[in-house]
C-alpha cells in the first residue's frame, strides 16, 4: 500500500516503492549496470573498424573561417585514416575507463558519456568527409547551419520540458510548432510587422496547449490521445485555411516580412562562435534566453520547485496548498507559447511563407530531444543541437557525395532516440507523475 | 510565547454520494493534549482528518479554532490556522532533498522568486536539534528510511508552526523500536505545547500515549474513553460488540511435511538480501503463520515461492518437486493457491467482471478453455457457483470487480484460489481492509482448507490474526527467520521476536527484556487489539 | 500501489461500500463517467465498461448503452464535430463574407449563406462517399460507396491493430511504420518474384503481415526487455521505416528498370487482389479480408485465452503477472499481431489500391488508424464502423473538393474533433444541455476510480 502512482508510461522506470519498505530496507544508491561500459566498448570498436581501419587514406578538409570573419584561420586538414585511428583509440580509452569504474562499482560520470559522443561524432564526420568525392566542407557553415536547424527543435523540446515537468505529456509539440508557424505567417502578413507575428505565434501555440490542458486536466482525457489528435486537428485547420484563405490572396495573407538577422558588431566575426552566438535572428537569440530562463526557473526558483513537485508528486503539492491543476494548466499553456515562438521560425526566419505541414515532423524530433536530454532544458538544448547537426549533415553529404545515403543521416535522430529510451545510452527517468491526471479528493 | 490552540469539530458530516463517511462527529482537542481517534480501518477517521485539513469540504458541520468558526478551502488555510498533518502515505517528493520538501509551498525566497534554501536548512537543523532528529537537510528523500521520512513530515509541519499535529496511522509502517521512538517524539511535542491528533487502531500505542480517546465506528462517535480503561473495553467499543477473541478451531492434525523451504535467499534489485537464508517446513493440515512488521521480507518471500522474484537462491520443494526457477503459471499449476497481499494491485483486475476475475488464473484450463478457445458459459456457471458458495455480495456475475467492497473483493480472490484442489495455500494479509463480518468468514474458510489436509501459510502483520489462525508462528525480521514458535506463544515474546530478538535471548517468556519495544504490553494477555 | 491518489485514500476505504449501496440510476451515471475517468490511464482508449470480455446475459444491454452511455455521446460528438467543421467551411465562404458585411441589416441572408456553405459541402461529401443520385447508371450511383469501402479497408485493419494494442494497454502510434515495412516486403514479393496465380498473392499477403508483425513485434520486444515506452518507440520507428523506404526507392532493386524515379515496378497481375465487383470499382479482396480480420480480432479478444491475457495485461499488468500470465510475452505478441493487422493495410495498399510502392504507400492511414480505433472505442466492430465512417469522409472529401472547392483538410478537422469530443463525454453533454446530474457523476467517477485502480497500464 505505498502511495506510489503507477506510471501510465510503463516504460519509464518506476521510482521504486520506497515508502513500502521499512527502515530496514533503506539502501540507497542504484546498482551500476554493465550496460554503459559494454555499449561504449561496442561503439568504440565500431569506430575503430569503420572510421579507423576502413577509413580512406584521403585528407579531409574542414573550413573554419568564413569570409565575414575578422581574422582568417586556415582550414583544418586531417588524414581521415590517421584521425580515425587516433579518435577510435581515444574512444576505446574512454570505454576502458568506464569498464574500470564499473569494476569499482561506480557509474560512468556524465562528462564521460558526453565526451564519448563528441569524439564519436567527430570521428564519424571525418570518416564521412574523408570518403566523399569532394572531401572538403566548411565546419563553420556546418555548425552554424546546425544551430539554425536546431532552433525550432530547441523551442519544441523546451515546451516538452515545461509540460512534462509539471506532469502533462506533450505529444502536441508538432501541432504547436505548426500552429505557431501558420499564425506568425498570417498575422505578420496582415500587419506587415514580424514582431506582431512572433507574438501571435506564441499566442497560437498557447491556444493549442490550452486545448491540451483543458481536455487532459478538466476532462481527464488521456494526454497522449489529446496530443496525437491535436496534431491532426492543427494540421487540418492550418491546411484548410492555407488552401482557402492563403492561396486565394497570397499577397495579403501569406507574405510575411521576415525577421532579419541581427549581427552584433565585432563579436559576430569571431570564427565559428561568432555566427552561432552573435549572428542570429531575434528568434535565435530568444532561443538562448529561453533555455537559460527555463533552466534557472526550474531549478533555482520557487516557481520551479512547485512545478517539479506537481510533476513528481501532485498529492504532496496539494497537501501543501499548491493548486495542482492550475499549476499544470498555466505551465502547459506557457509551454505552448514557447513552442509557438519556435514555430514562427519557419515562416519568419527560414522561409518567407507558410506551406502545408511546414513543421515536417520536427515536433517529434523535439520530443526525442526532450527525452534524450533527460527532461532537462540544457540537456534538451544539446540534444536538439545534435539532431540539428544530423539534419544539416544530411543535406551536406548529399552535396559532397559520400557513400553514406542521406536517408540514413535523416534516420539518425530517431535511431539515437530509440537507443536512448531503450536505456542503452544511460537510463532516463522522467517526472514520476507525468501523464497521470490529478483528481483531488 | 507558545501559542496554544483549541480545536473543535462540531457536527461534521461528510457524504460521498449516498455513503455517509462521517455522521455528525463532535470532537474537541484541548490545547496541549494527545487526543486519539480510535477506530477500525474504514471507520471514517481519515475522512474526518482530511476534512479538518481542508482536503475535503464537509457536507455539514463546522470547525472551530479557539472557539471561532473557520472554513478551510484547502490545506493552505488549515496550515495557516496552525494545523499540520502527517499523512499515512507520506506526502514527500522522492527526488527532492529534505530541504526542498520542507520548503515546498512556503518557500523562503530572495529577490525575483529565487529560492533561499539556507533559511530552510537552518530551520531543519534547529528542529532536528530540539527533538533529537537526525535529519540531513540535503539528503534525497528517496534514500531515507521510512522512519526518517516520517520525521521529515513532522518537520514540515513544525516549520509551518503547526500547533495541532494530525498523525494518521503513523505506526503502520514502523518497526516496534521506531514506534517507540515516535511515541517519545509525540510526548516531547506535547511538552512543548503542540497538540496531537493521533489516529490509530492499535490499542497498545493508544493507551500508552493518549490523554483522551474518542472512539469512532462506522462514521459516528460512539463515545470517549479513558486511556486507563481496560483493553477489552476499548476493543469492544471500537468493534461494536463483545469481541470473540478466539476462532473455534479444532487443534491441528499435522500430517507429513510436503512443503519445504531451504536456505531461501532473495536479492532485491538494490543488492540487499531481502530474504536471507530462510528454512522451514509446513505439514499437511497445519497453518504456519508468518508474523513480522511490514517490509521485513514477507512480500518477497511469497513472491519467491510464486516465481515472481528474479534473484532467488536455495530451494522450495512442494511434494518433493522443486518450485524454484519455474514460471508463475507452473507454480500455480503445481497446486499452489495464492492470495496476494494487495488484492487491488495483484489479486484482481478491477475493470474485469467478477466472473472473469474468478478464473483469472484458471482461464486457460478445462473446462474454461479448450485449446485457446474459451467458454463464456462455463465461466459464468462457475461464477454463479462461487458467488453462492462464498456469499459474494455483487449485483451480478458480470459486474466489474472494482465496484465491490473490499470484503467482497477479497472473497472473490479467495473463492478463486480455493476453487481447485490445492497442494499448498498461501494467503498474504488475508483480511486487510476487510469488514469484521467478512473477516470471520474468511478465517473459517482458511481453517477449513487446513482441515482438508492442505498445508497453509498465512502472512500477516496483524498479530491478532496471526495468533488466531496459527498452529505455528514464524517471525521474520530483516529477511531472516527469528524463530518458529508454537501457537500459544505470548504476545510479549512475539513482540520481541518481531524486533529481531530470538526467544532464547529473552530469558523467560513473559518478556522482561530491556527493549522498550514491549515495555507496556503487560496487559497483552487475552489479545488486546482486534 | 493501490491508491492512485493518496489524498483520496479515505474515499478508497469507502468506495466499495458506496457502490454496494448505489442505486441503479447512479450506477448508470458512474458507468458513463467511468468511461472518462475510470481507468485514469486510458480513459477514452478503452472504456472501462468495455475492458471486460463480453459475457452473455449481462445487464449491459444495448438499449441502456444507447440512451445513457457511449452510443448517444458518440452520435452527438459526430454531430458537434460536423457543425464546427461546417462553421469553418462557412467562415471562408465568399457568400458568407459578402452577407456578413450587412449582417445587422439582414441577418437572415447571413445565416442562410452559412447554412448553404456548410450543407453544400456536406452534401457533396455525402454524394462522394455513399450515393450519387446524378450517376447515369445504378453502378455509377453506387460507385462512391464502393470507393468508401476501398478507402476504409486499410483504415479498418490498421485501426484494428491500434485498437488491439490499446486493449492490452499499449499505445501503438506505429501503424504508419508497420504499414510501410509491410508494403516494402509485400511489394517486393509482388514485383520481384514471379509465381503462379494464387500462391503469389498468398505470399504477398504473408510477406506483408510478417513485415508489419516484425516491425510491431520489435517495439514490443524493446518494451518488454528494456521498459522503453512504446509511444516514443513507435513514433521513432515510423520515421525509421519511412527513411528506410526512401532509401530503398533510391536503389536499383526497387526501381523500374532503366529509371531512377523513386517508384517501384508495378506488381505482377498474379500478386494483386482481385476486384470484388469487377473492374468498374477499385474495391478489392482486401475489404473481405478486413471483415475477416474484424471477426478474428473480436474472437481473439472475447473468446480466446490469448485475448483474455491481453485484456488482463492491459487492465492490470501486476494482477495478470500474479495470475501466471507472462506479461512480456503478451507485450511482444500483441504488438506483433497489431503490426500484422497494420501489415494487412500495407498489403491492401500495394496489392489492392495502388499496385506499386512509393514513399506515399501509407498515406496517412497509420495516423488515421489511431483516430479510427479511438472512435471505435477499441472494440473490433466499433473500429470497423469507425473505419467505414472515416473511409466515407476520405472518399467524399475528394468529390467535395472538386464540387465545392472545400479542401480535403476539413476531413482532418472533423475527424480529430470527433475523437476529442468522444473522449470527453461531459463536454458533449454540456454542449447539448444533457447533464442531468451535475455533481454526482463526478463523485461517482472518483470513487469508482479509487475502486478500480487496477486499470493502470
Amino acid at each position: 500500500m505505498s502511495t506510489k502512482v503507477s506510471s501510465p508510461l510503463p516504460g519509464k522506470p518506476q521510482p521504486g516503492n520506497t515508502p513500502a519498505g521499512t527502515g530496514t530496507a533503506a539502501v540507497s544508491g542504484k546498482p551500476v549496470t554493465w550496460r554503459t561500459p559494454v555499449l561504449l566498448t561496442a561503439f568504440g570498436l565500431i569506430a575503430l573498424v569503420f572510421f579507423g581501419l576502413m577509413a580512406p587514406n584521403q585528407t579531409a578538409s574542414f573550413g573554419i573561417s568564413t569570409g565575414e570573419d575578422f581574422f582568417q584561420l586556415p582550414a583544418l586538414e586531417v588524414n581521415a585514416f590517421a584521425a580515425g585511428i587516433v579518435l577510435s583509440v581515444l574512444l576505446l580509452g574512454l570505454a576502458a575507463y568506464a569498464v574500470y569504474l564499473k569494476s569499482q562499482n561506480r557509474p560512468a560520470p556524465g562528462w564521460l558519456t558526453v565526451s564519448f559522443i563528441v569524439l564519436f561524432v567527430a570521428a564519424f564526420l571525418i570518416w564521412v568527409v574523408g570518403g566523399a568525392r569532394t572531401p572538403s566542407i566548411s565546419l563553420a557553415g556546418l555548425i552554424a547551419g546546425s544551430v539554425t536547424l536546431a532552433v525550432p527543435l530547441v523551442f519544441g523540446s523546451l515546451s516538452g520540458v515545461l509540460c512534462e515537468r509539471v506532469g502533462v505529456v506533450n505529444i502536441a509539440i508538432e501541432g504547436q510548432l505548426l500552429g505557431g508557424a501558420f499564425t506568425a505567417a498570417i498575422v505578420a502578413s496582415m500587419t506587415q510587422n514580424p514582431f506582431i507575428g512572433l507574438l501571435a505565434a506564441a499566442v497560437a501555440g498557447a491556444v493549442v496547449s490550452m486545448v491540451l490542458a483543458l481536455f487532459s486536466i478538466k476532462y481527464l482525457v488521456n494526454q497522449i490521445i489529446v496530443g496525437v489528435v491535436l496534431n491532426v486537428l492543427v494540421s487540418g485547420v492550418t491546411g484548410f485555411l492555407f488552401s482557402t484563405v492563403m492561396q486565394a490572396n497570397k499577397a495579403q495573407f501569406n507574405s510575411p516580412p521576415g525577421l532579419d538577422i541581427i549581427e552584433i558588431p565585432v563579436l559576430s566575426s569571431i570564427p565559428i562562435i561568432g555566427p552561432i552566438l552573435f549572428r542570429q535572428s531575434l528568434v535565435g537569440y530568444l532561443m538562448y534566453v529561453a533555455v537559460l530562463v527555463v533552466w534557472v526557473g526550474l531549478f533555482k526558483t520557487r516557481w520551479g520547485l512547485r512545478v517539479r513537485a506537481v510533476g513528481e508528486h501532485p498529492q504532496a503539492a496539494d497537501t501543501l496548498g499548491i493548486n495542482v491543476n492550475a499549476t499544470r494548466f498555466w505551465n502547459v499553456t506557457l509551454g505552448g507559447a514557447v513552442a509557438g515562438i519556435g514555430g514562427s521560425f519557419f515562416t519568419l526566419v527560414a522561409i518567407d511563407s507558410f506551406t502545408k505541414e511546414i513543421s515536417g515532423g520536427r515536433g517529434f524530433i523535439a520530443l526525442a530531444a526532450l527525452i534524450f536530454g533527460r527532461w532537462n532544458p540544457i540537456g534538451a538544448f544539446f540534444a536538439a543541437l545534435l539532431f540539428g547537426f544530423a539534419d544539416n549533415l544530411q543535406s551536406i553529404v548529399t552535396i559532397i557525395g559520400t557513400p553514406v545515403p542521406s536517408q540514413f543521416m535523416a534516420m539518425l535522430p530517431y535511431l539515437v532516440t530509440v537507443l536512448a529510451v531503450a536505456g542503452l545510452v544511460g537510463r532516463s527517468r522522467g517526472p514520476a507523475a507525468s501523464g497521470i491526471p490529478y483528481v483531488k479528493g | 510565547m507558545v501559542r496554544v490552540l483549541k480545536l473543535e469539530l462540531r457536527g461534521i458530516t461528510k457524504r460521498f454520494g449516498t455513503l455517509l463517511a462521517n455522521d455528525h462527529i463532535d470532537v474537541v482537542v484541548e490545547p496541549g493534549q494527545i487526543h486519539c481517534l480510535l477506530g477500525e480501518n474504514g471507520a471514517g477517521k481519515s475522512t474526518l482528518m482530511n476534512v479538518l485539513y481542508g482536503l475535503y469540504e464537509p457536507s455539514e458541520g463546522e470547525i472551530l479554532v479557539d472557539d471561532k468558526a473557520v472554513s478551510f478551502r484547502g490545506p493552505g488555510d488549515a496550515m495557516a490556522a496552525g494545523i499540520g498533518m502527517v499523512h499515512q502515505h507520506f506526502m514527500l517528493v522522492p527526488v527532492f532533498t529534505v530541504a526542498e520538501n520542507v520548503a515546498l509551498g512556503a518557500e523562503p525566497t530572495k529577490a525575483a522568486g529565487f529560492l533561499n534554501l539556507e533559511e530552510t536548512r537552518r530551520r531543519i537543523k534547529e528542529i532536528s536539534d530540539q527533538y533529537g532528529f537526525d535529519v540531513d537537510p540535503d539528503a534525497l528523500v528517496e534514500d531515507l528510511p521510512v522512519g526518517v521520512q516520517q520525521r521529515v513530515e513532522i518537520i514540515k509541519a513544525l516549520v509551518r508552526n503547526a500547533k495541532v499535529l494530525i498523525l494518521d496511522e503513523p505506526t503502520a509502517v514502523l518497526t516496534p523500536q521506531e514506534t517507540d521512538e515516535l511515541l517519545d517524539i509525540m510526548r516531547q511535542l506535547k511538552a512543548s505545547g503542540t497538540s496531537i491528533v493521533f489516529i490509530s487502531h492499535k490499542l497498545r500505542e493508544v493507551k500508552e500515549v493518549s490523554d483522551t480517546i474518542t472512539v469512532i465506528r462506522r462514521g459516528k462517535v460512539v463515545g470517549t474513553a479513558d486511556p486507563a480503561a481496560p483493553t477489552a473495553e476499548l476493543a469492544s467499543m471500537m468493534v461494536g460488540r463483545a469481541v470473540s477473541l478466539n476462532l473455534d478451531k479444532a487443534p491441528a492434525q499435522p500430517k507429513e511435511k510436503t512443503f519445504e523451504v531451504r536456505d531461501l535467499t532473495v536479492i532485491a534489485p538494490n543488492g540487499q538480501h531481502v530474504v536471507d537464508g530462510l528454512s522451514f517446513d509446513i505439514a499437511r493440515g497445519e497453518i504456519l503463520a508468518v508474523a513480522g512488521v511490514q517490509g521485513n521480507g514477507q512480500t518477497e518471500l511469497t513472491e519467491a515461492i510464486l516465481g515472481l522474484q528474479d534473484r532467488v537462491s536455495g530451494s522450495i520443494r512442494l511434494d518433493g518437486k522443486e518450485l524454484l526457477g519455474r514460471s508463475v503459471k507452473e507454480v500455480l499449476h503445481a497446486g499452489v493457491g495464492f492470495v496476494p497481499e494487495d488484492r487491488k494491485v495483484d489479486g484482481l483486475v478491477g475493470t474485469f467482471s467478477v466472473a472473469e476475475n474468478l478464473v483469472l488464473d484458471l482461464y486457460d484450463k478445462p473446462p474454461f478453455a479448450k485449446g485457446i478457445s474459451m467458454s463464456p458459459a462455463k465461466i459464468l456457471e462457475n461464477a454463479k457457483a462461487r458467488i453462492g458458495e462464498f456469499d459474494v455480495r455483487t449485483p451480478s456475475a458480470v459486474a466489474a470487480a472494482g465496484t465491490l467492497s473490499g470484503g467482497n473483493q477479497q472473497k472473490v480472490v479467495m473463492a478463486r484460489e480455493l476453487s481447485r484442489p490445492l497442494r499448498l495455500f498461501i494467503a498474504s494479509q488475508p483480511t486487510r481492509g476487510v469488514d469484521v463480518g467478512s473477516i470471520e468468514f474468511l478465517h473459517r474458510r482458511i481453517v477449513a482448507e487446513r482441515d482438508q489436509g492442505t498445508p497453509v501459510m498465512i502472512i500477516s502483520t496483524e498479530l491478532d490474526e496471526v495468533m488466531e489462525l496459527a498452529d505455528r508462528i514464524a517471525v521474520l525480521y530483516k529477511g531472516k527467520l527469528v524463530g518458529i514458535v508454537p501457537a500459544g506463544t505470548s504476545r510479549d515474546v512475539l513482540g520481541l521476536m518481531m524486533a529481531g530478538i530470538p526467544p532464547e535471548e529473552h530469558g523467560h517468556p513473559t518478556g522482561q527484556a530491556p527493549s522498550a519495544a514491549t515495555a507496556s504490553t503487560s496487559d497483552a494477555e487475552g489479545g488486546d487489539h482486534v | 500501489m493501490s491508491d492512485k491518489h493518496p489524498p483520496k485514500h479515505a474515499a478508497g476505504e469507502h468506495s466499495g461500500k458506496a457502490h454496494e449501496a448505489t442505486p441503479a440510476a447512479e450506477e448508470t451515471a458512474a458507468v458513463v463517467s467511468v468511461d472518462t475517468a475510470g481507468g485514469a490511464m486510458e480513459p477514452s482508449a478503452v472504456p472501462a465498461t468495455a475492458q471486460s470480455g463480453q459475457l452473455p446475459g449481462g445487464p449491459d444491454t444495448l438499449l441502456r448503452k444507447i440512451f445513457t452511455g457511449s452510443g448517444m455521446v458518440s452520435v452527438l460528438a459526430v454531430l458537434l464535430a460536423l457543425v464546427i467543421g461546417g462553421l469553418l467551411i462557412a467562415s471562408t465562404d465568399k457568400q458568407v463574407a459578402t452577407t456578413s458585411t450587412y449582417l445587422f441589416a439582414r441577418p437572415s441572408d447571413f445565416l442562410s449563406a452559412v447554412w448553404n456553405a456548410a450543407t453544400r459541402s456536406y452534401i457533396a461529401l455525402f454524394q462522394g462517399s455513399v450515393f450519387n443520385p446524378r450517376g447515369n447508371s445504378v453502378a455509377a450511383q453506387f460507385a462512391p460507396f464502393m470507393e468508401t469501402l476501398t478507402i476504409a479497408t486499410p483504415l479498418i485493419t490498421a485501426g484494428l491493430g491500434v485498437a488491439l494494442a490499446f486493449r492490452a494497454g499499449l499505445f501503438n502510434i506505429g501503424a504508419q511504420g508497420q504499414i510501410i515495412v509491410a508494403g516494402i516486403l509485400a511489394a517486393w514479393v509482388g514485383f520481384a518474384l514471379h509465381l503462379p496465380l494464387g500462391l503469389h498473392l498468398l505470399l504477398v499477403l504473408v510477406a506483408g503481415i510478417i513485415g508489419g508483425a516484425f516491425w510491431g513485434g520489435l517495439v514490443g520486444l524493446l518494451k518488454a526487455r528494456t521498459g522503453a515506452h512504446e509511444v516514443i518507440l513507435t513514433i521513432m520507428f515510423n520515421y525509421i521505416a519511412l527513411y528506410f523506404l526512401r532509401y530503398l526507392l533510391n536503389t536499383p532493386a526497387f526501381q523500374r528498370p532503366g529509371e531512377t524515379n523513386p517508384i517501384s515496378p508495378i506488381l505482377d497481375p498474379t500478386a494483386v487482389y482481385p476486384q470484388i465487383f469487377g473492374t468498374q470499382y477499385r474495391l478489392h479482396l482486401g475489404f473481405l479480408l478486413a471483415i475477416a480480420a474484424t471477426v478474428l480480432v473480436w474472437w481473439l479478444l472475447n473468446r480466446s485465452t490469448v485475448g483474455f491475457e491481453f485484456r488482463a495485461v492491459g487492465a492490470n499488468p501486476k494482477a495478470a503477472q500474479t495470475a501466471g500470465i507472462n506479461v512480456s510475452r503478451s507485450t511482444v505478441l500483441v504488438m506483433a499481431i497489431a503490426g500484422g493487422l497494420a501489415g494487412m493495410s500495407g498489403v491492401a495498399q500495394v496489392a489492392g489500391t495502388e499496385k506499386v510502392l512509393t514513399d506515399g504507400v501509407a498515406a496517412t492511414y497509420g495516423f488515421d488508424a489511431i483516430t479510427v480505433a479511438l472512435l471505435g472505442r477499441s472494440t473490433p466492430w466499433g473500429t470497423f464502423a469507425a473505419g467505414l465512417l472515416f473511409g466515407a469522409f476520405r472518399a467524399g472529401a475528394v468529390q467535395m473538393q472538386i464540387q465545392t472547392g472545400t479542401p480535403i483538410d476539413i476531413v482532418l478537422v472533423v475527424q480529430s474533433l470527433i475523437v476529442l469530443f468522444i473522449a470527453a463525454p461531459p463536454l458533449v453533454r454540456a454542449v447539448f444541455g444533457l447533464n442531468p446530474r451535475r455533481k454526482k457523476p463526478a463523485r461517482a467517477a472518483k470513487s469508482r476510480q479509487a475502486a478500480t485502480t487496477g486499470g493502470a497500464a
